[in-house]
């Protein structure tokens, strides 16, 4: 089987602009939420105040036609893409055999809305050529496959929230089927507009702690009441051992497993034993050729909701058992918040930094863990993984729709 | 109703937005896909703009004939009425 090595990192997030801010952001243990300063709690009578927006903007970043012609979703991607091609070297390749697999949740969320506003207003006419492009799901991969001139493949995987984790894994196959030698994957999510907050506000799924926003998202704790929007990309440079080793590429860490469930149990709800979410962690392990005694840190999805935290956290300590106690686990959304689409990729980006620096980021706001809660969590400050030995990390993603996707990396 | 230098000033607004060229770069004798390397999308795009900025109809079937600036400038001061 063909070995998968990732060669660049790229992200922009809430914590920062760049993969360095941001990581030095999670070291630190800071929050990237933060109130609106709009009158969106005013106009729409928003039940929900605050959101991980992004630290840097698009707009400082980009051209002024780039962010015309491209949705903040694509934005995000397109400047996550740059810094991890750059960051593997920019280097020359074969196009033919170069991919780009982006994915997002949600899609142009705001062109759609905004071209059905002027629509509203203005009539058909003023409706711009360029919306679909735009709002179409596949656009940032679009983008990035046209950036980059990547050939092989441009995909664009929805799951959800287990999106970026997807992308990742499809960048993974690319590779391990010999379709690609080298693929720039990842997710990305913009939608941080009033009509997602109203709706995911309206299932009862994000936070509504308007008095502290930066202590919302608190993933295990007793006091968790759910998710906190964020927004962001998170995107990774995936090559074949072989490839990476030929250019003489930095090599962060390998991609060593992937595994794909779903619950067939309830569009929104997880499976109330965690049995697709745990079969995942297990595929993926299978797959890397590894034992549940070679992970040493987990990056979990845990997003802070009062189901889904507690069945992920069993499911763990399900599978690795007593090894649970000697796993040092994080859950990073406690400070970016969630990123739907980009969270899989982002937290992917995490994973790969703690195996690289041997460090796990910290989990913030768990004043008082979850009693029933079996793992060794780690708090606010980040924690030493073993400093010699091959290590293993897992990272879980998981979806509305029942999409459980488990990546598995070693270091280099 | 806007003059000649006022929608030419106007159009090169809309141009510069779409295109990151200069708008002193937008002169009337420019061809707007040999010249200004605008592609059919970002021209359709132009236009929209152009007919909300000046409040004209742009039809379909007239844009193929805007070859150059002079050319949508002149008929965005013939539309004008």
């Amino acid at each position: 089987m063909t070995d998968v090595v990732i060669t660049g990192l790229g992200a922009t997030s809430p914590l920062g602009g760049d993969v360095s801010s941001t990581w030095e952001g999670a070291l630190a243990g800071r929050s990237g939420v933060r109130t609106f300063d709009n009158d969106w709690v005013e106009q729409y009578d928003l039940p929900v105040h605050f959101s991980g927006q992004l630290a840097v903007p698009t707009a400082e970043v980009l051209s002024r036609p780039e962010t015309r012609r491209m949705d903040p979703s694509a934005q995000m991607a397109m400047v996550a893409a740059r810094e991890a091609w750059a960051d593997a070297g920019s280097p020359e390749v074969d196009h033919d055999r170069l991919g780009a697999v982006v994915s997002s949740g949600i899609g142009g969320i705001w062109t759609l809305l905004n071209g059905w506003d002027t629509m509203k207003e203005k009539g058909a006419g003023r409706v711009l050529p360029m919306s679909v492009p735009m709002l179409m799901p596949n656009s940032p991969a679009a983008y990035v496959s046209l950036e980059f001139k990547a050939r092989a493949g441009a995909h664009a995987p929805v799951s959800a929230c287990a999106s970026g984790a997807e992308a990742i894994g499809t960048a993974f196959e690319m590779i391990q089927s010999g379709r690609a030698d080298i693929v720039i994957a990842g997710g990305t999510e913009a939608a941080t507009h009033p009509l997602p907050i109203a709706a995911f506000a309206a299932m009862a799924a994000l936070s509504k702690r308007n008095n502290d926003p930066q202590g919302a998202s608190r993933p295990y704790d007793t006091s968790r009441d759910g998710f906190v929007l964020g927004e962001g990309s998170g995107i990774v440079v995936v090559e074949s051992a072989e490839h990476a080793k030929a250019r003489g590429a930095r090599v962060y860490a390998r991609l060593l497993g992937l595994g794909m469930t779903a619950d067939g149990h309830h569009i929104a709800a997880p499976e109330p034993n965690g049995t697709g979410q745990t079969k995942a962690m297990q595929f993926a392990l299978e797959r890397a050729g590894i034992t549940t005694t070679d992970v040493s840190h987990v990056n979990a999805h845990a997003t802070s909701t009062p189901v889904g935290d507690m069945i992920e956290a069993r499911g763990i300590r399900g599978l690795l058992g007593s090894h649970a106690d000697s796993v040092l686990l994080s859950a990073t959304k406690s400070m970016t918040g969630h990123l739907l689409g980009g969270a899989g990729a982002l937290e992917s980006v995490f994973t790969i930094k703690a195996l690289a620096e041997r460090t796990a980021p910290p989990t913030i706001n768990v004043t008082e863990p979850d009693p029933e809660l079996e793992v060794d969590l780690v708090r606010d400050t980040p924690r030493a993984l073993p400093a010699d030995g091959q290590l293993a990390a897992i990272n879980n993603s998981f979806g509305f729709g029942g999409h459980n996707v488990a990546l598995v990396f070693g270091t280099a | 109703m806007a003059d000649k230098n006022e929608i030419l000033a106007g159009l090169a607004e809309i141009v510069a937005e779409e295109t990151g060229l200069d708008t002193n770069e937008v002169e009337l004798d420019k061809s707007f896909t040999d010249d200004l390397d605008i592609d059919s999308l970002s021209m359709m795009t132009i236009v929209t703009l152009a007919e909300e900025k000046f409040d004209v109809r742009i039809p379909d079937e007239e844009v193929k004939n805007l070859t150059t600036v002079g050319d949508a400038v002149t008929f965005i001061e013939g539309a004008q009425k």
